[in-house]
């Protein structure tokens, strides 16, 4: 039991600190970004060019991540978002728009990467045993570690730095932030650019761990549409609570259920659709918390 | 310039032009052969490897002037069509190859996607040349698809017998994605080990193919303390990082799979705990390449980039086409001619030393000759590069 514990602990920091670049943009714009996933690969495979094929540290890796997924957010959201918000007065345009931005991506990293499995040295060697009761490499805690450290860093930010207040007084009410002078379209495009930033850092973390190729983006993407659901779209502390359950069910189901197949998902989505059935808006619910 | 000058070197500019143009028509004529296979999402990489290989030999043949067919050379194009692993879109993908007049055609890359173009194959006079398993699709009256490689119920046996007698291995545990490759891999891998007396402790376990973090997959399979892990259908994406959860969970056993895969993948993704790994490749290793496969390879690196391991295998099904052919001109638009041409064809494996054939072969598993004839090439990883372990043939 310690083991799975602590591999849902592990899977949860991770999770928790994908999905809070997503609850960041569509508690902003109102945005479902679905090419969340796909900016995450992208910062994976930067982080990759920059350690395997340049030759640089991982640290130097993981900022030109952060940069690079930083500049492209705000890109995209100055020259797509901003236009077609201004123009559009249908939601779905947003969605198509994420949707088309993300089979842009796809194609785009099998030309600058290629089709192949990518991945990075371990930064850690060794694996901490606990008398065979918790088996841990330690690039794993590492990596769980530096994720905590983010959501951290995350959470202080958004608390404590005048663009951290804007952003949450735009999540609030969008005309009164306005009104109160905050500059909603230069915050909406950091708030993008914050967003993106964390997709690829994660993405850089975890290309020592898991590796990263070209079709992890989709599924990504859901894991992480999956957790704003569980947390609450939109709140910050639904997005980390929802990265943690969702890690921890992916753990104990992996292994308890591992003897009728590979049902985890199966009960994860079930247990979700009941879930939200009694409480549509998830854990925290929106606004802001 | 006078007036006489300019007429000179007008005349000769036209005589040149006229020269040209005529020797643009009397270029080669073209052999259209098809790829329809996934060259997107997350297995691109199976049929990219696919596809780059067949242009890359195309590329090669045009350069030294053609391929040599009843006496006319041709040049070869490939014809590319990307399924995204989606049946729906291969069977697109065929009857645009049969508009094309197209008759021969490798791919696709998996069991559904193959299975669903059949129809359209048979309708349309395509000879196609899957990698996938089903024994239906090669078995009669089936009689277009060809299995471009040996299949995991070939290979299989073979890696747990040569494992029992050298290595001892009692035991032996199965995962697999949740795919029907992988699956159905799991399914005959673990009926063939049984019926070689082995134990099978476990193969119910299987993971989800967007899996990122494998050591809560891996960890009721280590409990069950195998002497051979075998990693069932498994892609070049995720074996690096099941391997590696599997050695941090303290496994020491053996592990194999009866999939290609690529060195220098495995050494990204998992270094050296991917020492002593079991895969299936072609003429991968240097003491059995000929000068051609080492020269196929040069080609394709400086054409892509980078070569691909899995190309080892995927060379051959256009080779084959080819020299199928050749020894017949009227299989270039009568697939019957190239049915019958299958049952005696033999040729020299240009791409392995020694006396190698390219062959048909598949009459013990299929009951009729429908599948190419390329060497068993059962491989170790060590340090970067594959080391031969056995080789053998199949029929």
């Amino acid at each position: 039991m310690e083991q799975i514990l602590a591999n849902g602990f592990y899977l949860g920091a991770q999770y928790a600190l994908i999905a809070l670049g997503l609850t960041l943009i569509f508690s902003l714009m109102n945005v479902l970004n679905f090419a969340h996933g796909q900016m995450y690969v992208f910062g994976g495979f930067v982080t990759y060019t920059v350690v395997a094929q340049l030759g640089l540290p991982f640290i130097v890796g993981l900022f030109a991540s952060a940069i690079i997924l930083a500049i492209m957010g705000a890109l995209i959201e100055v020259y797509l978002f901003r236009p077609v918000i201004r123009k559009s007065k249908r939601e779905e345009s947003t969605m198509l728009l994420a949707a088309g931005i993300a089979f842009f991506l796809d194609a785009a990293i099998l030309l600058l990467f290629g089709e192949k499995q990518r991945g990075v040295p371990k930064i850690v060697d060794g694996v901490f045993n606990w008398d065979m009761r918790i088996i841990m490499p330690y690039d794993r805690i590492l990596i769980g570690v530096l994720a905590i450290a983010l959501i951290a860093g995350f959470i202080a930010f958004m608390q404590y730095s005048k663009a951290g207040r804007a952003m949450r007084a735009l999540a609030q009410d969008r005309v009164a932030a306005q009104l109160m002078g905050v500059d909603v379209d230069r915050y909406s495009m950091i708030g993008f650019a914050l967003g993106a930033m964390l997709a690829g850092l994660v993405g850089g973390l975890l290309v020592t761990i898991t590796g990263i190729n070209l079709g992890m983006g989709g599924p990504t993407s859901i894991k992480a549409f999956m957790m704003i659901m569980i947390g609450g779209a939109g709140v910050i502390s639904g997005a980390i609570a929802g990265g943690f359950i969702l890690g921890m069910m992916e753990s104990v189901g992996l292994t308890m259920l591992a003897a009728y197949g590979d049902i985890t998902y199966l009960a994860i989505f079930a247990s979700l659709m009941v879930f939200l059935a009694f409480r549509p808006q998830g854990l925290m619910g929106k606004p802001w918390g | 310039m006078n007036r006489r000058s300019l007429l000179k070197s007008t005349t000769f500019a036209a005589i040149a032009s006229f020269a040209l143009v005529s020797a643009a028509f009397a270029e080669n004529p073209v052999l259209k052969i098809g790829f329809v296979g996934v060259t997107s999402g997350p297995a691109a990489a199976w049929g990219t490897s696919n596809q780059r290989s067949m242009e890359a030999r195309a590329a090669w043949i045009n350069e030294i002037g053609g391929y040599d067919i009843g006496g006319t050379m041709y040049d070869v194009e490939i014809v590319a069509f990307d399924d995204q692993k989606d049946p729906k879109r291969a069977i697109a993908g065929m009857e645009q190859m049969a508009q094309a007049g197209i008759h021969y055609v490798v791919g696709p890359n998996v069991d559904d996607g193959a299975a669903a173009v059949r129809p359209v194959a048979e309708q349309n006079n395509i000879i196609y040349f899957p990698y996938a398993f089903p024994k239906s699709l090669y078995e009669a009256p089936a009689s277009n698809a060809i299995l471009g490689m040996v299949a995991n119920y070939q290979s299989g046996p073979a890696i747990y017998k040569y494992l029992m007698e050298n290595n001892g291995i009692k035991t032996v545990a199965f995962i697999a994605g949740n795919e029907s490759d992988p699956l159905s891999q799991r399914d005959s891998g673990a009926a063939a080990a049984k019926a070689l007396g082995l134990e099978v402790v476990s193969d119910t376990v299987t993971y989800q193919m967007d899996t990122t973090d494998f050591t809560p997959v891996m960890l009721p399979v280590i409990k069950t303390s195998p002497d051979l892990l075998v990693l069932s259908g498994v892609s070049p994406a995720n074996a690096p990082q099941l391997i590696r959860s599997a050695r941090e969970l303290g496994f020491t056993g053996l592990i194999s799979t009866e999939t290609a895969q690529d060195a220098a993948v495995l050494q990204e993704g998992a270094g050296d705990l991917a020492n002593g790994f079991i895969s299936v490749g072609g003429a991968s290793t240097p003491e059995l390449a000929s000068d051609a496969m080492r020269e196929f390879v040069d080609r394709y690196t400086k054409m892509f980039g980078e070569y691909n391991d899995e190309s080892n295998t995927k060379v051959y099904a256009l080779e084959y086409i080819l020299a199928t052919i050749a020894a017949n001109p009227a299989a270039m638009t009568d697939i019957e001619a190239f049915k019958t041409t299958m049952d005696t064809f033999e040729a020299p494996n240009p791409y392995m030393v020694g006396d190698a054939k390219l062959s048909y072969v598949g009459t013990t598993s299929f009951g009729q000759k429908r599948q190419v004839s390329v060497p068993l090439v059962v491989n170790a990883y060590k340090d970067g590069v594959f080391e031969t372990l056995f080789v053998a043939q199949v029929d």
